[in-house]
């Protein structure tokens, strides 16, 4: 699947909702499940910090593809954080910077990407995307 | 009923508090960050922007004129509010920050030296540590700090040690944004002046829910902001003892406050204009004086009651709730401020699920990183109230709580 036709399944699977405490109950049931740091591997340099909540992402390079770990210690935030898992874990570099994440706003949860809200997820974002960039300059320099 | 129906006529007075929030009824209770604003200062800004409208202290046409009577107006509304002895001693600011920076800049050019100290207290907000810190770095100076015991009050009994000669200045919140406790500020007062050190009260809360009678407290600055208070954002008020402001050299160099202008030399005016350099906000200044005639048209004793019936009702039902902590005494040396956790819920999600229910709260480290640190945790929730609140909005607040708790535990 693609990062479009994953992104295509969430916004349906949200689409059953019919009010935002259905979709705040799913996102909950969603924290729960999120790959996590051990507590041993939350080190100050994968920390994203937040004012509201704070954001450990860790990346590994495999075959060309990035696998992120990801934890949070708001569980909503997580539950979003599982969303951007699932669409960009054991991707391509490449198809990683060239997402634009529609989907997020599609789903109603665009107020918890604002700058204003504070809760990491936007820099962890960024950080995604500062990986890929990097991963991608690695396997091209080693071409 | 008499109570509700009276705090229901204090409510049509703010048009903000009649909305809803998605979909439902606001119920706002972050006043501790800012306040709603009522009619009469919305009304006056409005008159201004729309018509009275001349910059002040400068010309002699008409609507100078005005504006310049409505602004010094409002000097006098504040003079008698904190009954200041005159009218000179109250500097109009954009707000709290920027009246202790000017006090931290000011005074620390002229009296903080290698060796000085400056004493803070562990409860302040960062507007009262970095302002001092940077005096600090820049003067060689230290900074002291008064320690927090368990229920959020000043550790008194080291006040004594931690007050010698070496401090030049204490600067202490009257009332703490985060645990709500009122400090005794006049017992630091006190034992301050006592070695001759001048004191610095932030009074950013504690002028919101106590009549504040500065020559009474006999402190050198008191430090305050106007949309706290039902004012315009963008407005505050340093008040100093007059012969202080006349020692401070000025922070803020520009029109208004010189008295004469050379490229030799330039000779500065008096205060308050000293400290007022550039066209100020004299439009939120004079709705500042609008916000403090509602504060004194405000029936006292109906605020009171309904204040304590709040406080009852939310410390009762804090107590059944499961895992909560709240942080700060429970005494009635107290302002109707809640921070608080819940065990398993972080203050953030309960933030922003409370919000899905029309409860505007406060939730993260709320500015002072220190206090979260002495109570050992990353962030709180707070749940702060102002006089327009109602005994059922605290139920509807508890209620969402419950909710909220209940879909992340």
């Amino acid at each position: 699947m693609t990062i479009k036709e994953v992104e295509q399944e969430i916004v349906e699977e949200f689409a059953i909702f019919e009010d935002w405490m259905d979709k705040y109950e799913y996102l909950i049931e969603l924290g729960k499940n999120v790959p996590v740091i051990s507590d041993g591997a939350k080190l100050e340099s994968n920390l994203i910090k937040g004012c509201q909540s704070r954001v450990w992402l860790d990346a590994e390079f495999k075959d060309g593809k990035i696998f992120f770990k990801a934890d949070s210690d708001a569980i909503i935030t997580k539950g979003i954080i599982s969303l951007l898992i699932r669409v960009f874990s054991g991707r391509r570099p490449k198809e990683i910077l060239e997402a634009n994440l529609d989907f997020i706003k599609q789903i109603g949860l665009q107020e918890n990407l604002s700058p204003t809200r504070a809760n990491g997820l936007l820099s962890m974002i960024k950080q995604i995307k500062a990986y890929s960039l990097a991963y991608a300059a690695k396997e091209e320099s080693s071409k | 009923m008499e109570n509700r129906s009276s705090i229901n006529n204090i409510r049509t007075l703010f048009p903000a508090l009649n909305q809803r929030v998605n979909g439902k009824k606001l119920v706002y209770l972050d006043n501790g960050a800012t306040s709603q604003k009522p009619l009469s200062v919305i009304e006056l800004v409005n008159e201004m922007n729309s018509g009275v409208n001349g910059n002040i202290h400068r010309a002699v046409h008409e609507l100078s004129a005005k504006t310049t009577s409505l602004y010094e107006g409002a000097r006098d509304k504040v003079k008698n509010f904190i009954n200041a002895s005159q009218r000179e001693e109250i500097i109009f600011t954009a707000g709290t920050t920027a009246s202790i920076n000017l006090v931290a800049s000011s005074f620390s050019q002229k009296y903080l030296n290698p060796g000085d100290a400056v004493l803070v207290s562990e409860g302040e907000h960062h507007s009262n540590i970095v302002p001092w810190q940077m005096a600090c770095d820049r003067t060689g100076a230290t900074l002291r700090v008064l320690p927090l015991d368990d229920n959020g009050c000043w550790r008194l009994d080291l006040l004594d040690t931690l007050l010698d000669s070496s401090v030049k200045i204490v600067s202490v919140a009257h009332v703490s944004n985060i645990l709500g406790v009122i400090n005794p500020i006049e017992k630091v007062i006190e034992r301050a002046h006592s070695l001759n050190i001048p004191v610095l009260i932030d009074g950013a809360q504690g002028i919101v829910h106590s009549r504040v009678d500065v020559q009474k407290l006999d402190c050198e600055f008191y430090a305050f902001s106007g949309h706290k208070m039902y004012g315009p954002t963008g407005t505050g008020v340093l008040f100093g003892k007059y012969h202080w402001l006349e020692k401070l050299p000025p922070y803020l160099g520009g029109g208004d406050m010189i008295e004469s202008v050379s490229f030799e030399k330039t000779t500065y005016t008096q205060p308050p204009l000293k400290f007022e350099a550039g066209t100020p906000n004299f439009i939120g200044m004079a709705a500042l004086g609008a916000a403090i005639d509602f504060i004194l048209q405000i029936d006292t004793e109906l605020a009171s009651k309904n204040e304590k019936e709040i406080v009852e009702y939310v410390l009762k039902e804090f107590s059944a709730i499961e895992g909560l902590t709240l942080y700060g005494q429970h005494s009635q040396n107290k302002i109707p401020l809640f921070s608080f956790t819940v065990k398993g819920a972080h203050p953030t999600d309960l933030a922003m699920l409370m919000d899905k229910m029309g409860v505007a709260l406060r939730s993260g480290q709320m500015c002072s990183e220190p206090v979260m640190d002495r109570f050992g945790t990353e962030s709180m929730l707070r749940a702060s109230f102002a006089v327009y609140n109602t005994l059922e909005e605290a139920k509807i607040f508890i209620l969402s709580l419950k909710r909220a708790i209940k879909m992340l535990t």
